[in-house]
């Protein structure tokens, strides 16, 4: 009997979710970045507009960047009107996301509590809870020993350096599988026309008159009648081609998973006052996220003592993670703004669409900001729930500060 | 972990030091002046190139002086720093 050949039994590749494409001479609408934002524009241009001469183009493999990178909390409890608009239209749309996109986004609403620290944090919560509710989002202030119902392994003795004296719930929230919810987007999007194009970096924005002609790209140069940016931590690079300055910084900002645990940890628990914020993977690792490294940098890495400091805090809050070992951590380019609230809207330049600035907290809003950026593409209009985070409030002093309710932890 | 090279007391760790962002980013001169465009650009607007960028850094751990470094973004190799006060170098 001869041998069989090394991997003449494996099982034939399963059927691709979308196919790679060459990119065309010019398209209605190109989108650059196939991200998690990128993807649900793409498809809700698609499927809400009827706009489906679309390519994303993306300069590593779809998904291969924040969207891959980040920690997958959900949730919409932010403190002003105008962030409560679109991130709980998010969540709505987090909510029929699996139905709408037939296919599964193991989106679970296991709840996020934002810890109270202090006093002055006490108070800034309650604010918080009772602006939410005004505005039709789910929260309740929580004393300790509620917070330790709802996460038992939290640590409220009062005796830490930062003790919890409380924390806001917002039930809702919870987290779902970054990677499935942007296979969900591409697969759905691709079966309405939308062309995805990788290893495609947009090199330069072609301007003519004012308006938005094309992109040169490491593929060559394709012409658009629009060109959508959702290039996160590269979008000033990008926009500096069209001689655009935007109020951005870009920041490495890390994260880490702990080896596979038990299931320990039953919700998401964030803490602004130390750094950290942590939940479990369906799988088990204990996912944790840190703040950004203070410098700039486009290095997707970021510097030890940021995930020592994160490590102190999540040891002090959870005691039980002693034992954890870390598997592995990573970072991300992140597109920082003033007042934590991202740009989404029109820009100097005709047919040029912005959507960045989302900082450390963009897959949160995934669904609803393809949504409102769609909308705002297609109709060369700010949607009304995006209007409020125009370009020029920094000129106008309209800021959405929300530092509280996003600060590190977004 | 980046080791910045304090003008004064030599290689030391990032942990030591503060970070200051865009160097060379002056007070207007009149500030009531200034458009609100202007007053925009000057209080929001700093630069975020992915390439050498002149940034701020206080040895805040150690000497506790500020000074200027010239680091490239996409590297994160530090050019060279120069004290506040002396005029940017030219990148290596």
């Amino acid at each position: 009997m001869s041998p069989r050949p090394p991997g003449a039994d494996l099982p034939d590749h399963p059927d691709r979710l979308w196919s790679a494409a060459e990119p065309k001479s010019s398209y209605d609408v190109v989108i650059v970045g196939g991200g998690g934002h990128g993807l649900a524009t793409a498809y809700y241009l698609a499927r809400n507009h009827g706009i489906t001469n679309v390519a994303v183009l993306e300069r590593g493999w779809l998904a291969g960047g924040n969207m891959a990178r980040n920690t997958t909390i959900i949730r919409s409890n932010y403190l002003w009107d105008e962030s409560a608009g679109i991130y709980e239209h998010a969540l709505k749309l987090w909510e029929g996301l699996e139905e709408e996109l037939d296919y599964p986004l193991l989106f679970s609403q296991r709840g996020v509590l934002n810890l109270a620290h202090s006093l002055q944090d006490v108070r800034d919560s309650v604010r918080r809870v009772e602006a939410n509710r005004l505005n039709g989002v789910d929260a309740e202030w929580l004393d300790p020993r509620q917070v330790k119902e709802v996460c038992p392994i939290v640590e409220i003795s009062p005796d830490v350096r930062y003790p919890v004296m409380g924390a806001t719930f917002q039930p809702r929230a919870g987290i779902a599988k970054h990677d499935y919810v942007a296979w969900g987007f591409a697969r759905a999007a691709a079966a309405l026309g939308v062309e995805f194009i990788e290893n495609c970096e947009v090199t330069g924005l072609r301007v003519s008159d004012g308006r938005v002609t094309g992109v040169d790209t490491t593929r060559g140069s394709i012409a658009a009648g629009r060109v959508a940016l959702c290039a996160a931590g590269h979008t000033s690079v990008v926009a500096a081609t069209a001689g655009i300055d935007l109020p951005l910084q870009s920041h490495p900002l890390q994260a880490l998973v702990s080896e596979l645990l038990e299931p320990v940890h039953p919700t998401v628990v964030m803490s602004n006052a130390v750094h950290v914020y942590v939940s479990q993977a369906h799988k088990g690792e204990l996912v944790m996220g840190a703040g950004i490294d203070a410098a700039n940098s486009y290095r997707q890495r970021g510097a030890f003592h940021i995930i020592e400091r994160q490590m102190a805090a999540a040891l002090e809050l959870f005691p039980i993670f002693a034992r954890a070992h870390v598997l592995r951590t990573w970072g991300g380019v992140v597109d920082v703004t003033p007042d934590a609230s991202p740009i989404v809207g029109l820009s100097p330049v005709d047919g040029l669409y912005l959507n960045c600035g989302w900082g450390t907290g963009g897959f949160k809003a995934t669904p609803g900001v393809g949504w409102c950026f769609a909308h705002t593409v297609a109709h060369d209009e700010p949607h009304p729930l995006a209007a409020p985070f125009s370009l020029d409030r920094f000129v106008t002093g309209a800021l959405v500060d929300e530092h509280g309710a996003a600060a590190v932890a977004h | 972990m980046l080791l910045i090279p304090c003008p004064w007391c030599g290689p030391r760790e990032e942990a030591e030091f503060h970070y200051g962002g865009q160097a060379h980013v002056a007070y207007p001169e009149d500030p009531a002046a200034l458009s609100d465009e202007e007053w925009a650009r000057y209080l929001f607007f700093r630069d975020n190139p992915k390439g050498v960028f002149a940034e701020r850094w206080s040895h805040s751990a150690g000497c506790r002086r500020w000074f200027n470094a010239l680091r490239d973004t996409a590297t994160n190799r530090i050019h060279g720093v120069y004290r506040v006060g002396e005029p940017r170098p030219v990148a290596s």
